[in-house]
């Protein structure tokens, strides 16, 4: 049982309104494999068109997880890339849709291991509440509250990105 | 001594073609009567639906006493052969000390004697300490109860040692009996040389170790005019010059060991130490071949190469552990196979077990002539059973069988008409 | 997937666990080349070292995977000869096994120590480091990643294989591996250093070395113990050795341009190889080096991750 909670039109019109707020001279922003990645594309796109110099990375937290003993690694090949310096930059973090907090920590935990930035934001498209760790976003495009057995995914279809919500074992 | 029926049993006796359901008498020790005789028995065993053979012999087995008790003594060894249908069994000399002189010969049969169980007929050593290069007093040995010579597990290697063996032991009447195994063929070998052994990644010894020895021994047996036997026989090139040599008249026998029919070089994936043995388990050819020795006659017996040995001995990875698995107590289960197979008559393969050791080595026992010391077995030959290693007799537990099915299995055992053994008690 | 308990050999894989462990030793190559070397996913794991054999590329490959991978790693030593009773290898194994480590690797000069150890020891990963002449799987899977990045895929290739197979557990492996992931095996050497019965794995067996090289696309040189080529009369000299079975870039010009060359090293320069070989472009031996240390870290992780299950995050 799965019902779209925000259509395609919502989520591009939470995009732009996200790029507008983060809009600056210059932006370091990192994404987090897979969804935040093609979040962070999507608002890069935006912020190119409003010729917004951005500085893009992509992380994969795969190795950074607390919960190794209960999953094994994860073998697809999504390399963290992060092709600038990160010492004292002011970074966007960027994920798709924010949940208890686990990603962002570990996430955290990489991007100390590159380096030392100036200060960090989180911004998420979506906040579904749920939070286990004293975690919040900066910035967020939509906001909607998920109960524990229902998971919320972003949808990235090429004819048009929306957001899911289905019923789970809890 | 009570008066001893045995009744409604199958009564098999090869050496004197007896196999017909009848009733055994037993009176002071001896076979009195087969069939029809007046009188009473003090004491009856309905053997209905069993078989009545003469006593088991064992004719290769490594009792380890003195030396080695850690792994076996003359007392568990009788105990494990008792429970396994056996009342005969030569023990092998490489003990500590050897059975190279005539004091260590007479403590076993002394101390087998004490035990009372079971008859241990010591095999002497061909050559002092095993070591392959001086002969020992074989006529001393043979006045203090050896029946044969071998150094068993040590190749006699030098052909010129062996040559002059033979050609005393022949002055003699006496029989050698050889581990064939061409060491410098085998060197660091833990398994049959093949397949197997290839992808075990183990140093492998190839057959032509055993049958180059073969083949030099029966060159020198024609030339000595000797008597030669072949310990465990288990490749095809070996069965085949037995066989050959025979043909040709010469005095050389064999023996085949019942993992070697049964089991191949398969049984060690998994370096499965329990199932390393020297001479190793070989290929499906090999085994095949054993068994139609055993069907032509060219191998008269079956022996265990019964080879205990303590768990530190065997629990060490593949290439360390220690040759040979336990043999006394799945002898009979396993030969019985043949059987099934139609390989053999109940009859025949029960003599490969009693008349046919009992020949070569100038044993009285091995039958139920009337007169003969009273060593009987009487067994199921369909019963079934699971073989559990700890509930082994015997202080070695290193069987391939563990787990296994067994068809058949012993349930009485008389020697000098005592029962040592009943229905999984040993008496 | 079947989920690893212990890793072996390449007998006991599948082509999917084959391709796993190869394709998360993939996704490690990246923390090994960040300036800062370190991920948290093993931390507060234990790894134990226990090299019965002499062997400190493989050791020193398995201490840093686990280290950067935030393990705790411990190495032991313990020298022993093959002929050496083995209560002290499972006295050893077990007294190590009660200090609770996460995962023991293991190199013994005996084939199938693992197995025998992993009989007695419960809880404890085992990881075959090399086992005599049985199995040496992380050298292998390090071999199908660095062809993977050469290649994409080995299937369908030919890799020809020289030297003292009968003594390899890197031939054995890879007979096994080129079974399952579909490339074909070619093995060089002359009769004295073949095992029985080695043409079962389906591989071509040449005695030529000149014959078997065209056609490959990659030539893989094995290592040359000279003492036991001459004192079991498997060679009567290494001059005579390297004249027949060693590589030097004339005879690699006869496998054609693109053909690589692998060694497990340690190389014998002059024996085995030349050293004009070894060093050229062709040489993807340092790359191996690399990627065993991302392969020996894939497989820690994997056995001391879960049952897999979910992907993605939360």
């Amino acid at each position: 049982m799965s019902k779209v909670i925000f259509d395609n039109l919502t989520v591009n019109q939470a995009l732009d309104s996200m790029a507008n707020s983060i809009s600056s001279s210059e932006i370091y922003m990192i994404g987090i494999q897979r969804g935040g990645a093609r979040v962070a594309d999507a608002l890069q796109h935006r912020l190119q068109k409003q010729k917004v110099s951005v500085q893009r990375g992509n992380l994969d937290i795969s190795f950074y997880r607390d919960d190794l003993d209960t999953i094994a690694p994860n073998p697809e090949v999504r390399p963290s890339k992060l092709p600038f310096d990160l010492s004292d930059k002011n970074i966007w973090l960027i994920d798709d849709v924010l949940y208890t907090g686990r990603t962002i920590r570990a996430a955290l935990g990489e991007i100390f291991d590159y380096g030392r930035p100036a200060s960090i934001k989180l911004a998420v498209l979506l906040d579904r509440g749920g939070r286990e760790l004293p975690i919040a976003a900066d910035l967020v495009g939509l906001a909607h509250q998920a109960k524990p057995e229902q998971s919320v995914k972003l949808i990235t279809d090429p004819e048009g990105w929306f957001v899911e919500q289905r019923q789970v074992k809890s | 001594m009570p008066k001893l029926k045995i009744e409604n049993g199958h009564v098999i006796d090869p050496a004197n073609g007896i196999d017909k359901k009848t009733d055994l008498w037993v009176e002071d020790g001896k076979v009195t009567a087969i069939g029809k005789h007046s009188g009473t028995a003090d004491q009856i065993i309905d053997a209905a639906g069993k078989i009545v053979c003469p006593g088991l012999i064992d004719m290769h087995v490594h009792l380890r006493e003195p030396g080695q008790e850690w792994k076996e003594d003359i007392e568990s060894g009788s105990r494990a052969a008792v429970a396994g249908g056996i009342t005969s069994m030569c023990c092998m000399p490489n003990t500590g000390p050897h059975i190279d002189h005539a004091g260590i010969a007479r403590q076993i049969i002394e101390r087998s004697d004490q035990v009372g169980l079971c008859n241990v007929h010591p095999i002497g050593a061909v050559t002092k300490n095993l070591n392959g290069k001086e002969l020992t007093e074989m006529r001393e040995l043979t006045r203090a109860g050896c029946v044969a010579f071998s150094d068993d597990g040590a190749p006699i290697w030098h052909a010129g040692v062996m040559r002059k063996a033979l050609e005393y032991s022949a002055s003699f009447g006496y029989m050698i009996i050889q581990h064939a195994e061409e060491l410098a063929l085998t060197k660091d070998g833990c398994i049959n040389e093949g397949w197997i052994s290839t992808q075990l990644g183990v140093t492998g010894m190839p057959v032509e170790g055993e049958d180059s020895m073969i083949s030099r021994d029966i060159m020198l047996t024609r030339r000595a005019d000797a008597r030669y036997h072949v310990a465990h026989i288990s490749s095809k090139g070996g069965v085949k010059m037995v066989r050959d040599a025979k043909a040709e008249g010469l005095h050389v026998t064999t023996e085949a060991a019942p993992h070697h029919f049964a089991l191949t070089e398969e049984e060690v994936l998994g370096f499965n130490v329990d199932a390393k043995m020297s001479p190793p388990l070989r290929t499906e050819e090999d085994r095949l071949a054993v068994i139609e020795g055993l069907r032509d006659g060219t191998i008269e017996v079956i022996a265990t190469d019964h080879a205990p040995h303590h768990e530190d001995d065997k629990r060490c990875g593949l290439s360390c552990a220690a040759f040979g698995i336990v043999g006394l107590e799945t002898m009979l289960p396993v030969s019985l196979g043949l059987v099934r197979d139609h390989v053999l008559s109940m009859s025949d393969m029960i003599a490969k077990m009693t008349c046919n050791p009992a020949k070569l080595l100038n044993l009285d026992s091995g039958t139920l002539s009337v007169g003969a010391e009273a060593d009987i077995t009487i067994f199921d030959a369909g019963a079934t059973w699971t073989l559990d290693r700890e509930k082994l007799v015997s202080k070695g537990k290193n069987t391939p069988w563990h787990g296994k099915k067994m068809t058949g299995q012993v349930n009485h055992t008389i020697k000098a008409g005592r029962i040592v053994y009943q229905n999984g008690q040993i008496c | 997937m079947k989920s690893l308990k212990h890793l072996f050999g390449i007998a006991d894989l599948d082509r999917e666990q084959i391709e796993y462990l190869v394709n998360l030793g993939d996704s490690f190559i990246d923390i090994n080349r960040r300036s800062l070397k370190k991920a948290p996913t093993l931390r507060g794991k234990t790894v134990i070292n226990l090299f019965f054999e002499n062997s400190t590329r493989t050791r020193t490959s398995f201490e840093i995977a686990g280290k950067r991978l935030s393990a705790d790693v411990i190495n032991i030593s313990a020298s022993t000869s093959a002929t050496k009773k083995g209560e002290s290898l499972l006295d050893t194994g077990q007294t190590l096994a009660a200090m609770q480590p996460h995962v023991l690797v293991i190199r013994h000069s005996i084939s199938g120590t693992c197995e025998f150890l992993a009989e007695h020891l419960e809880n404890t990963a085992i990881v075959n480091a090399g086992d005599g002449a049985h199995e040496h799987p992380t050298q292998i899977l390090t071999d199908l990643l660095t062809l993977k990045q050469a290649w994409g895929t080995p299937e369908g290739k030919t890799i020809t294989m020289v030297g003292d197979i009968a003594h390899s557990r890197v031939a054995r492996s890879h007979l096994l591996a080129a079974k399952k992931l579909g490339y074909k095996m070619r093995i060089v050497a002359p009769r004295t250093l073949l095992p029985a019965e080695v043409e079962r794995y389906g591989c071509e067996v040449y005695h030529d070395f000149d014959e078997a090289l065209p056609g490959s696309d990659a030539v893989y040189m094995l290592r040359v113990q000279s003492e036991r080529l001459t004192d079991s009369c498997a060679f009567p000299s290494i001059r005579e050795y390297h004249e027949a079975y060693g590589l030097n870039s004339q005879r690699l010009k006869k496998a054609g341009d693109d053909c690589l060359v692998l060694h497990p090293g340690p190389m014998n320069r002059g024996v085995e190889i030349a050293t004009d070989v070894a060093d050229s472009v062709k040489s993807h031996i340092l790359a191996q080096v690399e990627h065993g240390v991302a392969i020996r870290m894939a497989v820690l992780a994997a056995l001391c991750g879960g049952d897999g299950g979910d992907d993605g995050k939360e």
